[in-house]
């Protein structure tokens, strides 16, 4: 179980206001996190991450990642990550950005097995497509197994086609790497898709929803 | 080919000497210095940001008076070393190659911020999140993906050393064999108005300055060729 209470203050075009979430999340849910820009839902992930600070208490499945007295380095969180302009390392090839998470050749093989991107194993990922770029990001994100998968909008930069064919994908990971998975959104067909929870980030807050209420209003 | 046997080239070795001692020991010190102000948010940034520009702006002479000033027998420095080790920095080749650090260190800075600074932020965010330390980070991900401005900043540090004229004048004076650089040796030939002589040094130093000049851009346009044809 993913346990979050943290506070934010955010500086926006419209003024500082504070994001306040406090809220669990089950082991094994997919959220998807919705809401207008500038909202907080990006800062939100960060924050879980260890990429930026928050006032709070972060559990994740009993281990303290935050509290008022420690705070777990983001090297030591054990996150997935997986940015909108996918952040490979431009000086290494498709494999090397695999092999320099760690270096298990054989859940190297399987990830680029799954994303259907072993053809491209040596390439460097400066010439790959936007949407092969995605692939090797996610397939990066899950070497190190992680018990949480932050995804801040991963799709958004892709053309529908390969967004409909990696959403699959990642429903697909999800299920069998057996993670938490917390995902940026502004589609609602992506969120209908993959979602067993919905979040709206808005006024400073999180309301939650479950998938029903998402295709009841949708 | 006459002239070459008519060339004394100590000073253009001693030049040489000095400016790769400089660039190597710039590169250790900058390096992480350069590396730590591209990532910090801290409010004494744009302070040690202005303190490594003053090279820039100072006057050589001010720089190298105020050099001369640390490393002589009378300041603590200077009387330090000459008690204990027996080393003189003033008029001595060691004492040009600090001054040269000192000079030289914007040069080798700059570069390698703004080239740290212009690498996507996510990049090496995303280092952090699969557990590899700053230092890793540095290494294995930063640096390699720098190589423009990595070489920008050892051939200027390195072009800049050789040219530098007013900081050796004042902390090493006129030594030969010992502190007379190509530049003051240039000067010296000038004041006994062997200009001829003056000519030579002074189109070897010309030539070696446009030749690393058009390496570095040479380099720099074929590195964006080589990323354009990808975008």
């Amino acid at each position: 179980m993913l346990k979050i209470e943290i506070e934010k203050v955010l500086h926006g075009s419209n003024g500082s206001m504070t994001l306040s979430v406090n809220t669990t999340v089950n082991k094994g849910d997919f959220v998807v996190i919705m809401g207008e820009s500038g909202a907080g839902k990006s800062t939100l992930l960060r924050c879980l991450a260890g990429l930026e600070k928050a006032y709070g208490n972060i559990v994740v499945e009993g281990e303290v990642w935050q509290d008022g007295s420690k705070t777990l380095s983001i090297q030591k969180r054990n996150v997935g990550f997986v940015f909108q302009d996918y952040a490979l390392f431009d000086n290494m090839s498709v494999k090397e950005n695999l092999l320099f998470v760690n270096t298990n050749k054989s859940l190297a093989e399987e990830l680029l097995e799954i994303m259907e991107i072993r053809g491209l194993s040596e390439r460097n990922v400066q010439f790959l497509s936007g949407g092969q770029k995605q692939r090797v990001a996610l397939a990066r994100a899950l070497m190190r197994r992680p018990k949480l998968l932050l995804m801040d909008e991963p799709l958004s930069a892709l053309d529908p086609r390969m967004r409909h064919k990696l959403s699959q994908k990642i429903k697909e990971l999800h299920k069998r790497f057996d993670m938490t998975t917390l995902m940026v959104s502004h589609d609602v067909t992506e969120a209908k898709n993959l979602a067993s929870k919905v979040w709206f980030v808005e006024s400073g807050g999180v309301k939650e929803y479950d998938k029903v209420y998402l295709e009841e209003i949708y | 080919m006459e002239w070459l046997a008519y060339i004394e080239w100590t000073p253009f070795w001693l030049s040489f000497k000095l400016a790769a001692l400089t660039v190597t020991i710039l590169f250790v010190v900058a390096l992480p210095f350069a590396w730590w102000l591209s990532q910090s948010h801290s409010r004494f940034k744009p302070i040690l940001e202005a303190i490594t520009a003053l090279p820039i702006v100072l006057p050589p002479s001010v720089l190298g008076f105020y050099m001369l000033l640390l490393l002589s027998h009378n300041s603590l420095l200077g009387h330090f070393l000459e008690e204990s080790f027996n080393i003189k920095l003033a008029f001595s080749f060691t004492g040009l190659v600090i001054a040269s650090c000192f000079y030289s260190f914007p040069f080798m800075v700059q570069p390698l911020q703004s080239g740290f600074e212009s690498l996507n932020q996510h990049m090496i965010e995303a280092s952090y999140l699969i557990g590899k330390s700053s230092h890793m980070t540095l290494w294995k991900v930063a640096l390699p993906n720098i190589k423009p401005s990595l070489l920008t900043a050892v051939i200027i540090s390195f072009a800049h050393t050789v040219g530098e004229f007013g900081v050796v004048l004042m902390v090493g004076g006129n030594i030969p064999h010992q502190t007379r650089v190509a530049s003051v040796a240039i000067y010296d030939l000038v004041e006994v108005m062997d200009y001829e002589k003056a000519n030579i040094y002074a189109g070897v130093l010309l030539l070696f300055s446009f030749t690393i000049l058009v390496l570095v851009y040479w380099f720099n346009y074929r590195h964006k060729l080589r990323v354009g044809t990808v975008l």
